[in-house]
C-alpha cells in the first residue's frame, strides 16, 4: 500500500514538473531594443540570427521592438539579449559594455538610459 | 457526361492556397507606378494600379505601353490585338500567369491577353529572364503574373465607360459586397464592341476588326486571420467575336467563298480557379497552398478559305509548401504540379488533336542574409507524355555591392511544346501554303523547344543635382538548344515549320535612365538593343519584324491633390523603332514587294486625366498622335485569293491617329 502511494506521488510530481516546463518550439517574444536606423536593423537582426534556435527576427524602427520567434528547446530570450549586447545594443535586462557601444557607427549611437 | 465529371472533380477537390506572394499582396500600397526593388532577388518590376491608369488600358495586352521592359507590337488588321515581346522574344516564350495559375497558353496564346479587362487588374509582376520554378518549366524569356482585384480590399461599386474614334466602346462595372468579416465577393462585368468599319488607308480592307466581347467574373474570398485559413474561388466566362477582311465582306453571304475575303474569329471560354491556403498560427513563415484551375476554351475561326478550330480543356493543380530551415534567412518552397490539356485542333482538314499531360515536383531554396546577398536555387523534375522526363534548373542572385545599388544575375532552362498553329494564327490570313518539315517528333512531328537564358542586371539609384534618379543596365542572352523555326524567309508563298538546325539566339541589352525632374514630374527613358538571329534554311537572318534599336521615353506629370481630391495628370509616351527585317517578298511582282527592311519611325501616345473627386474622374487621350501609318499593310489586296496575299507583315501602326475618352466612377 505504502509503495503504491509513494509511486503515485512520484508520478504526480513528475507530471506536474513536466507541465510547468513545457518548452515551445515556436515561442513569440517581443524585446525592446534601442536603435536608430536601417543599419541598426541589420545588425540587430543578424545578432539575433547568430543565436541557434532563433527562427524569425524582425526589428521595426518605429517602435524599436524586436519581434522574435524562437525554439525554446534551443535558446532563450536571454541568449538573444546577450548577443545584442555584444554588438552594442542595450535591452532591458542586458546592457552593452561601453567599448561595444563605442564601436557603433555614428548614426547608430542611440541614447543610452 | 465527361464534362459533368470534370465539374464534380473540381468542385470537391480540396482547396488550399497560400504562397509567399499572398503576404506581399496585402501590404503593397500604390505610391509609385513602376516599382523596381533593390531587395528582391529576381529582376522583377511591379506595375501598380497607378501605372495602369496612365493609359486607357482596355485589356491586359495594352497594359504595358508605359513599361520599357515589354515591347508592345502593333496590332495587325486581322486580330486587332497587340502582341507583346520580352527580350525580343514573342509571348509564347513568356510564362503568363494570372494569380500564379498559367493563363495565356495553348489555344489562348494569341489573344489571351485581350481576354482580361484592364480594370480587373490590381498589379502586374514582370520578371525578366529565367524566373521561378514554382509555377512550371515553360518560361524562357520571362514571367508575367497578373493579380486581380481581391474582394476583401475592393470598393462597393466601380464603373468605367470608354469610347474612341475608331468606333470602339467599352463598359466595365464592378460590384463588391463584404458578406461578413470573413467572406467577400465581387462581380465584374465587361463588354466591348467595335461597331463601324474603318479603312483609313483605302486598301479595301478593314483597318481593325469589327467585334464584340462579353466578359464576366465572379470572385469569392474567405479570410480568417485567427485560424490562418484563406481561400479564393473564381468563376469566369468570356465570349468574343471578331470579324475582319474586305469592306464588302458579309459573313452571312460570303463566308468560305471567293467573292470577298473575310475572316471571323469567335472564342468562348470558361474558367474556374480555386485556391486554399493555410498559414501556421505560431509560424508565420510556414504555409501550405493548393491551387486548382479548370479551363474550357473554344475558338472557331476562318481566314479566307483557311479554317482553324481549336478547343482546349485544361486542368492545372499545384500544391506548394513554404517553410524555413533553422531561421528565416533560409527559406524554401517545395511541391507538386499536375497539368492536363486536351486539344481538339483542326487546320483545314488536318486533324492535330491530342492530349498532353505532365506531373512534376519542384524545390526552391532562398538564402537571404538580410544584408547584401541573397540567392535562389531552384530545380524541378517533370514527366510529360510528349516532352519526356527532364530536369529544369534555375538560379538567381542579388548583391547590393554599394549603397543604393543592386547587381543581379540569373540563369535557367526552359522547355516547351510549341503550339505552332495557335501561336502563328496571323499567318493563316495569307496565301501561304503551310508545311511542316518533320514527322518524327512528338509535337506536330517536330521536337520540343529548349532554351537556356542567362542575364545580368545592374541598377544604381543616385541623386542628380538633388533630384532622385536611377540608371539600370540589363543584358540577357537566350540560347535555343532547339527551336521550332517559323520560316517566312524562304518564300512569300510558303510558311514552313521545322526544327532548328544551327544557331538561334537572342541577345538583348537595355539601358534605363529615370529621373524626377521636379516634384511630381518624372522622366523615364530606355534604350534597347536586340540581336536576334536564327539559322533558317535560306541562311541566317535577324528575326523578322523586330527592330535592332528601340528608344522609349515617358514623361508624367501630376498636380497636387486638393482637399476634395481634385487632380490633373498628364502622360506622354514615345517609342522610336529602328529598321526591322521584313519577311522575304523579293520574288513577288513589284506591286506586292516590300523592301528587305522597314523604315525607322516614331509613335507617340498621350493621355490627360482629370480627377474631380475621389469618386469621379475623366480622361482623354490619343494613340499614334503623329499619325504614322504603314504604307502597305495588306500585300496583294487587289487579289486576296491570288498567290501574293499576305496580311501578316505589319511593322508599324495600320490605323493612324486615334483619340479616346472615358470616365471612371466609384462608390466607396
Amino acid at each position: 500500500m505504502k509503495n503504491i502511494i509513494l509511486g503515485m506521488m512520484l508520478l504526480f510530481v513528475t507530471f506536474s514538473t513536466q507541465a510547468q516546463e513545457k518548452k515551445k518550439k515556436n515561442a513569440k517574444y517581443d524585446i525592446e531594443v534601442n536603435g536608430n536606423c536601417e543599419m541598426c536593423k541589420k545588425r540587430i537582426e543578424q545578432a539575433a540570427f547568430s543565436v541557434k534556435g532563433v527562427k524569425s527576427a524582425e526589428w521595426h524602427l518605429d517602435d524599436s521592438v524586436l519581434h522574435l520567434i524562437i525554439n525554446e528547446e534551443k535558446c532563450s530570450p536571454m541568449d538573444v539579449k546577450k548577443a545584442l549586447a555584444k554588438v552594442g545594443h542595450d535591452t532591458d535586462e542586458v546592457k552593452a559594455m561601453d567599448e561595444d557601444y563605442e564601436k557603433l557607427h555614428g548614426c547608430c549611437m542611440y541614447e543610452r538610459k | 457526361m465527361k464534362n459533368t465529371l470534370w465539374f464534380l472533380l473540381v468542385l470537391f477537390s480540396v482547396n488550399v492556397f497560400a504562397q509567399e506572394k499572398l503576404e506581399e499582396v496585402q501590404v503593397k500600397a500604390a505610391q509609385k507606378g513602376l516599382k523596381k526593388s533593390l531587395k528582391g532577388t529576381a529582376n522583377t518590376t511591379l506595375v501598380t494600379s497607378k501605372e495602369l491608369l496612365k493609359a486607357a488600358c482596355c485589356n491586359l495586352a495594352e497594359s504595358f505601353e508605359t513599361n520599357p521592359s515589354i515591347d508592345v507590337n502593333f496590332s495587325d488588321a486581322l486580330t486587332g490585338t497587340k502582341q507583346i515581346k520580352m527580350l525580343g522574344l514573342t509571348s509564347p516564350y513568356i510564362m503568363i500567369t494570372e494569380e500564379n495559375v498559367p493563363s495565356v497558353r495553348g489555344a489562348s496564346q494569341a489573344f489571351g491577353l485581350s481576354f482580361t479587362p484592364g480594370t480587373w487588374v490590381d498589379n502586374i509582376q514582370i520578371t525578366k529572364g529565367a524566373g521561378s520554378v514554382v509555377n512550371g518549366y515553360e518560361s524562357i524569356s520571362g514571367q508575367i503574373n497578373t493579380e486581380l482585384l481581391k474582394p476583401m480590399n475592393d470598393i462597393p461599386f466601380f464603373l468605367n465607360a470608354y469610347g474612341s474614334t475608331d468606333s470602339r466602346f467599352e463598359l466595365n462595372t464592378h460590384f463588391n459586397k463584404k458578406l461578413s468579416d470573413k467572406w467577400a465577393t465581387s462581380l465584374f462585368v465587361h463588354g466591348n464592341a467595335r461597331v463601324s468599319k474603318n479603312d483609313m488607308n483605302n486598301d479595301g480592307f478593314l483597318d481593325n476588326p469589327l467585334g464584340k466581347q462579353i466578359n464576366v467574373a465572379n470572385r469569392w474570398q474567405y479570410t480568417n486571420a485567427e485560424t490562418g485559413w484563406v481561400s479564393f474561388f473564381n468563376f469566369r466566362f468570356m465570349k468574343d467575336e471578331k470579324q475582319t477582311g474586305e469592306l464588302d465582306f458579309d459573313k452571312d453571304k460570303h463566308k468560305l467563298t471567293t467573292t470577298f475575303w473575310g475572316s471571323e474569329i469567335n472564342s468562348e471560354r470558361f474558367d474556374f480557379t480555386s485556391k486554399v491556403g493555410y498559414v501556421w498560427k505560431d509560424m508565420p513563415f510556414q504555409s501550405i497552398g493548393f491551387q486548382n484551375a479548370f479551363t474550357n476554351h473554344n475558338q472557331q475561326s476562318y481566314f479566307g478559305l483557311n479554317q482553324y478550330d481549336i478547343k482546349q480543356q485544361s486542368y492545372y493543380s499545384n500544391l506548394i509548401f513554404n517553410s524555413i530551415i533553422s531561421n528565416t534567412m533560409h527559406k524554401f518552397s517545395t511541391g507538386l504540379n499536375f497539368m492536363y490539356d486536351k486539344y481538339s485542333e483542326y487546320i483545314n482538314t488536318f486533324d492535330v488533336s491530342r492530349i498532353d499531360n505532365s506531373v512534376g515536383a519542384f524545390f526552391e531554396y532562398t538564402f537571404d542574409n538580410n544584408d547584401k546577398l541573397s540567392y535562389v536555387l531552384g530545380g524541378r523534375m517533370d514527366y510529360h507524355n510528349r516532352l519526356g522526363a527532364f530536369f529544369t534548373p534555375r538560379f538567381h542572385l542579388k548583391y547590393n555591392a554599394f549603397e543604393n545599388s543592386v547587381f543581379r544575375i540569373s540563369a535557367g532552362r526552359g522547355k516547351r511544346a510549341a503550339n505552332i498553329f495557335a501561336e502563328n494564327q496571323n499567318l493563316f490570313a495569307s496565301s501561304r501554303t503551310i508545311s511542316i518539315l518533320g514527322t518524327k517528333g512528338e509535337v506536330y512531328g517536330l521536337s520540343p523547344e529548349i532554351a537556356w537564358n542567362y542575364g545580368v542586371s545592374f541598377t544604381q539609384k543616385f541623386k542628380l543635382f538633388t533630384k532622385n534618379a536611377d540608371v539600370t543596365v540589363d543584358f540577357y542572352r537566350t540560347d535555343f538548344q532547339n527551336q521550332v523555326v517559323v520560316d517566312v524567309m524562304q518564300s512569300p508563298q510558303e510558311l514552313l515549320f521545322y526544327d532548328l538546325d544551327g544557331k538561334s539566339y537572342a541577345n538583348s541589352l537595355q539601358i534605363d535612365f529615370n529621373v524626377e525632374l521636379i516634384k511630381h514630374f518624372n522622366l523615364r527613358t530606355a534604350y534597347k538593343y536586340f540581336d536576334i538571329s536564327t539559322n533558317y534554311l535560306s541562311g541566317s537572318y535577324q528575326r523578322p519584324l523586330q527592330a535592332k534599336h528601340r528608344f522609349f521615353a515617358n514623361i508624367e506629370y501630376e498636380t497636387h491633390i486638393k482637399d476634395k481630391g481634385q487632380q490633373w495628370k498628364f502622360d506622354f509616351t514615345t517609342n522610336w523603332l529602328g529598321k526591322q527585317q521584313l519577311p522575304n517578298t523579293s520574288t513577288n511582282p513589284e506591286s506586292d514587294r516590300l523592301p528587305n527592311f522597314s523604315p525607322s519611325f516614331a509613335v507617340m501616345n498621350a493621355q490627360i486625366t482629370r480627377t474631380f473627386s475621389s469618386t469621379f474622374e475623366m480622361y482623354v487621350g490619343g494613340e499614334n498622335i503623329g499619325n504614322y501609318r504603314q504604307s502597305k499593310a495588306v500585300l496583294g489586296s487587289d487579289n486576296p485569293f491570288g498567290p501574293n496575299f499576305d496580311t501578316s507583315i505589319v511593322y508599324a501602326p495600320v490605323f493612324g491617329q486615334m483619340y479616346y475618352a472615358g470616365i471612371r466612377f466609384k462608390i466607396k
